[in-house]
């Protein structure tokens, strides 16, 4: 089994040669792996097929981009396809009402609506400087009442006490009195998880929502939710005016493919992402980080764009210049590499942006590839002169001890720059007959760290 | 010390057991109907071909199942369909509900509590809001039942109101609750409990445990130290390691149930919350790919909603159309 869409994308578009447009011939076997990949992250069997189709539609014709092959190409379309569906970053709380404004907390059971209420009020207080009221009208699970005003002690808010015998449209009655006379700004209702299907507890959900005169009204839902998410999404929409949907536990290794299709049937935005059970894990939702994890492709796209903004253009123009008066490239211009490649990262940040064919292992080429490894390789080119960048050939062995020493390196380490250098010289020639593409293709895996950047 | 597995009536008890494959059935299918409804409507003549095989896969996938499971219960019928032996709607339920069964069967161990050791203690484990302390309550509800001493261990000391939660479960079954503060150290918590619980003779110990995510390194080395601090006073102990899954959860499931068995062993899973309209397909996952023994189900809010897993009646409540209900 692949471990994520990009794997299966390598696996699919190996067999794709060839540039030209996109056709519903060679995207077939793409889309159907987009397909799986997307059912595995758990996004509705609904919400799917009309993404793919969505994306057949936008992707026949295309014209493929000279650096990208098919695969590539359509990698990019749907993400772009993601993002759009994901939706804008909106507003993360709107307050522009009369306070007390009241946001209302809705969800099933187990969804983690209690700790959310406690860190979006720790939120409101720190960042907003809020005075927040926290009150539940969880009157059956046992202990939730207590939970909540544990939490708020914690957060710094005010608590409205309840008890279990109460009504819950009771409580919010009493909670909104007490918020007025309090001066709070904020009051947030955490109301007991209940299922979509249960209509007893779905009526009384509507009620107490209604004397709560919400100003805010937020699905709370498990990221690690599975297709039965979509049912209770649009069960809750239909009961309640949503205006928004919080994604819990969403630090676990889930892909989250929930996000898109509570999105996708209910039409609200995202706003925050629970990311741990500490107060202030509680992030606000970017829906392009959202749709990388749901493909589980890393960040190839913005790996693109890393290479063609920072790769310094006219270091790269100057050593096209000199390679192409045939002068050699010498350990400035390696040096030069190196820099840049630290700019981007290092060469790990690369690889995990970069969906590798599945025989590399990522974490041992992380290691010999790291930052520390690209300093230590500037240094030594540092220690030596002018005239040793230049034509490394004048390096003899008392050159090597002094240049080890000035660096805080073994002779060893110096050889295998200098050697390094060599190849890497080898293959600048044959770039500057070539071009990238082609030598980016002759690249040995062990000549990987050396940085073919240019 | 308290009788041992004193029995009901058998008759009631096989009373309240068809009560729960009812409920089971109606709970399972309610909502958007599924599995044979739609392949009879989809096979008007009867026949069975790729795009009914199709759509089945379609419906396996929308119960959690999971791509891999799925596919290989797709392909399995297919080779069948090949050879010609589905020849009707009957033969390709028949020859599903045999492919379900496969995978079921064998991890339909129910938990059965042996005379000795005492006490035997039972670790619950899972994610947060995965329904740990209530099917805590309910196991305590189901052993005082069979004529066993029970007593709880509040482990989980770092969510808020967690202990008082368990503490309410223990007043509710009046069995005993040892709890300390919140933010004591969980392993020493219920290492006390089980002192206290073999000082007491008690039968079953269920020891809870905080929610943690199967990513947290730290905390998953904690449930490790608690199982080997339980160690020191019975070599034996924990008897059994439960872990609770939400049945409306998608494929980070099988993640969990994977990870949380190589930090563990789990000897036993119980599914919670199958009364939505979740079909806990990835219970299918779970047993093709880990084969650890299903304990018990969970379909509802009352103690006897909670129930031991039996592979056929969990198979025909799938299979079950809405028309029968």
């Amino acid at each position: 089994m692949f471990d994520n869409l990009s794997e299966r994308l390598t696996q699919t578009v190996r067999n794709l040669s060839g540039r030209g447009r996109l056709s519903e011939d060679n995207i077939k076997d793409t889309l159907r792996q987009v397909r799986l990949a997307l059912l595995e992250a758990d996004v509705a069997l609904p919400v799917v097929k009309d993404f793919v189709e969505r994306i057949k539609k936008r992707a026949i014709g295309e014209e493929v981009g000279k650096s990208l092959t098919p695969g590539q190409a359509l990698v990019k379309i749907i993400h772009a396809e993601l993002v759009a569906l994901l939706g804008e970053v909106t507003v993360p709380i709107d307050l522009r009402a009369q306070p007390p404004v009241v946001i209302f907390l809705a969800g099933l059971q187990g969804a983690g609506k209690t700790t959310t209420a406690a860190k979006l009020a720790r939120r409101l207080i720190e960042r907003d400087k809020k005075r927040v009221m926290l009150v539940s009208v969880d009157v059956y699970r046992p202990a939730a009442i207590l939970q909540l005003q544990t939490l708020a002690t914690e957060v710094g808010a005010l608590h409205c006490s309840s008890t279990a015998d109460e009504d819950p449209v009771a409580i919010v009655d009493r909670a909104l009195d007490e918020s007025r006379r309090a001066h709070a700004d904020v009051l947030i209702v955490d109301t007991a998880g209940r299922l979509h299907v249960d209509n007893e507890m779905m009526a009384e959900v509507q009620r107490v929502h209604a004397h709560a005169k919400a100003h805010e009204t937020f699905f709370v839902i498990d990221s690690m939710a599975g297709q039965d998410a979509v049912n209770a999404a649009k069960a809750f929409d239909l009961s309640l005016p949503l205006t928004g949907i919080i994604l819990t536990k969403a630090d676990g290794d889930a892909r989250g493919g929930v996000a898109l299709s509570v999105r996708e049937v209910t039409g609200k935005p995202i706003r925050f992402l629970g990311v741990g059970e500490k107060i202030d894990a509680l992030e606000v939702f970017h829906p392009d980080r959202m749709a990388s994890r749901i493909l589980g492709m890393g960040d190839v796209l913005s790996l693109v764009e890393e290479i063609e903004t920072k790769v310094d253009r006219e270091a790269g123009e100057k050593l096209a210049k000199k390679l192409k008066k045939g002068r050699g490239f010498d350990l400035s211009d390696l040096r030069d590499q190196l820099q840049q490649m630290i700019g981007m990262g290092g060469m790990g940040a690369m690889l995990e942006k970069l969906p590798l064919p599945g025989g590399i292992n990522a974490a041992a080429l992380k290691d010999k590839t790291d930052e520390g490894q690209l300093r230590r390789q500037i240094a030594i080119i540092n220690s030596m002169t002018p005239g040793e960048r230049k034509f490394p050939k004048i390096i003899s062995g008392s050159r090597k001890r002094r240049i080890a020493i000035g660096s805080g390196l073994q002779i060893q380490d110096v050889n295998r720059l200098l050697k390094q250098h060599v190849q890497m010289e080898k293959m600048m020639k044959k770039m500057s007959k070539g071009g990238m593409k082609k030598m980016l293709r002759g690249l040995p895996p062990g000549m990987m760290p050396r940085g073919p950047m240019g | 010390m308290a009788m041992f597995k004193k029995k009901k009536n058998p008759q009631e008890d096989q009373s309240s057991r068809d009560g729960f494959i009812k409920r089971l059935r109606s709970r399972l299918n309610r909502g958007d109907s599924w599995l044979t409804y739609d392949l009879t409507k989809l096979a008007p003549g009867g026949k069975i071909d790729e795009d009914v095989l199709e759509q089945l896969e379609t419906q396996l996938v929308s119960a959690d199942i999971g791509v891999d499971t799925t596919e290989r219960i797709i392909n399995g019928l297919q080779r069948r369909l090949d050879r010609k032996e589905l020849k009707d709607i009957e033969a390709l339920g028949a020859s599903l509900r045999g492919a379900l069964l496969d995978i079921l069967k064998p991890v339909e161990q129910p938990l059965e509590i042996p005379d000795a050791p005492r006490p035997y203690v039972i670790l619950m484990v899972g994610i947060n809001g995965a329904g740990k302390t209530t099917t805590i309550g309910k196991l305590a509800r189901r052993f005082l039942d069979d004529g066993l001493t029970v007593m709880l261990a509040a482990g989980d000391t770092f969510r808020a109101a967690a202990v008082e939660q368990l503490q309410v479960w223990g007043e509710r079954n009046n069995v005993p609750v040892i709890a300390q503060k919140s933010g004591a150290d969980p392993a020493a918590v219920i290492f006390d409990a089980c002192e206290a619980a073999r000082a007491r003779g008690i039968d079953v110990l269920l020891a809870d445990t905080a929610g943690r995510l199967q990513t947290q390194q730290g905390l998953m080395d904690e449930l490790a130290k608690i199982k080997r601090v339980i160690g020191k006073l019975d070599p034996g102990a924990p008897h059994e390691i439960m872990l609770v899954l939400d049945a409306s959860l998608g494929q980070n499931a099988l993640v969990q149930a994977e990870k949380f068995h190589a930090s563990l062993g789990i000897t036993g899973i119980t599914i919670t919350k199958l009364d939505g309209t979740a079909k806990g397909g990835i219970l299918l996952s779970i047993a093709d790919r880990l084969k650890v023994p299903v304990r018990f189900i969970g379909v509802g809010e009352a103690a006897e909603d909670m129930q031991p897993f039996n592979a056929e009646e969990y198979v025909a409540a799938l299979l079950a159309g809405r028309q029968d209900n």
